[in-house]
């Protein structure tokens, strides 16, 4: 496999890291095969944004996209998963340098939401994305990693089937 | 934004019948048993199971949405290993944060060669 990767490499795909980088913030990552003035484009023209913001594997549709990118204006996204309510996200931009930084909060949280600040930095051609979203509070961010409240125990039973169905599976 | 991951585990949470429906079929179990003993490559099991590409990435993709495995792509080989669902839960939040922006780093890399593109085009009709 290892082999593989090494003669095959590919070379639009770059890797993805995500790293809680203190109690308060959480960074992301990613390096862009072009040029920050393009990237920018593309967080920051609606038509663009709304092709790549929703993964369409995560069965999400985005139902409206509307950004005001300038210092003081709002951004609104309503997505829709799976039939039901639709959600929506929304804020404000709060820093807006064209091709290098773009701020913008969270306020669909309340109180607890993150301030994203994006840095578009080229490197040859390339732009290297940084995405931190940092928290009001450790207990925000504690809160918004930990809101599986519940889920816990029902996983641990998935988990006791998923192995006794394993074991079956060996055994047959 | 980033709240729409948690909104989605929760969503998972009322959709466990998805992570049962996964559980239904002989070959996934049969996935999950196996990756239980080492990560593996989607070729890796379609040929173990015997399967076609396609037909291994759709039993994998089912599991995925299950959160029962998650992928990973380095160059042109899809990774798959047992889900954030054994893992710690800050991990396990750290690691669907990261496939939510891996796939949509995928989209926005095509959406920037499509830029690319057009300049280039663009550039050589000014200088025609």
């Amino acid at each position: 496999m290892d082999a593989r990767r090494e003669v095959e490499p590919d070379p639009m795909r770059n890797r993805t890291t995500v790293e809680r980088t203190s109690e308060r913030e959480v960074v992301v990552t990613r390096t862009i095969n072009g040029p920050a003035r393009i990237v920018f484009e593309a967080f920051t023209r609606p038509e663009l944004f709304k092709r790549w913001w929703v993964p369409k594997s995560f069965g999400l549709s985005l139902l409206s996209c509307e950004l005001d990118v300038r210092v003081g204006g709002t951004y609104r996204l309503v997505f829709s998963h799976s039939g039901s309510e639709p959600m929506a996200f929304f804020g404000r931009y709060i820093d807006v340098t064209p091709h290098s930084r773009l701020v913008w909060t969270n306020e669909e949280a309340g109180d607890g939401g993150a301030v994203t600040t994006v840095t578009f930095e080229e490197q040859g051609g390339k732009t290297l994305l940084a995405m931190h979203d940092l928290y009001p509070s450790k207990g925000a961010l504690d809160a918004g990693i930990g809101s599986t409240d519940g889920m816990s125990e029902t996983l641990d039973q998935l988990d006791e089937l998923v192995v006794t169905l394993g074991a079956d599976y060996g055994r047959s | 934004m980033w709240r729409i991951l948690n909104h989605m585990v929760q969503y998972r949470q009322a959709r466990l019948d998805d992570s049962f429906g996964a559980l239904s079929d002989a070959t996934r179990r049969g996935v999950l048993e196996r990756l239980g003993r080492s990560d593996a490559s989607i070729t890796d099991l379609a040929e173990k199971f015997q399967m076609t590409l396609t037909g291994m990435k759709k039993h994998v993709g089912v599991l995925e949405e299950a959160g029962l495995v998650t992928t990973e792509k380095v160059g042109r080989v899809r990774t798959c290993k047992l889900g954030p669902r054994r893992l710690e839960e800050e991990t396990a939040w750290l690691d669907r944060y990261r496939q939510l922006w891996d796939s949509r780093f995928e989209a926005l890399d095509e959406v920037v060669e499509e830029l690319k593109r057009k300049e280039r085009i663009d550039g050589r009709k000014k200088r025609g």
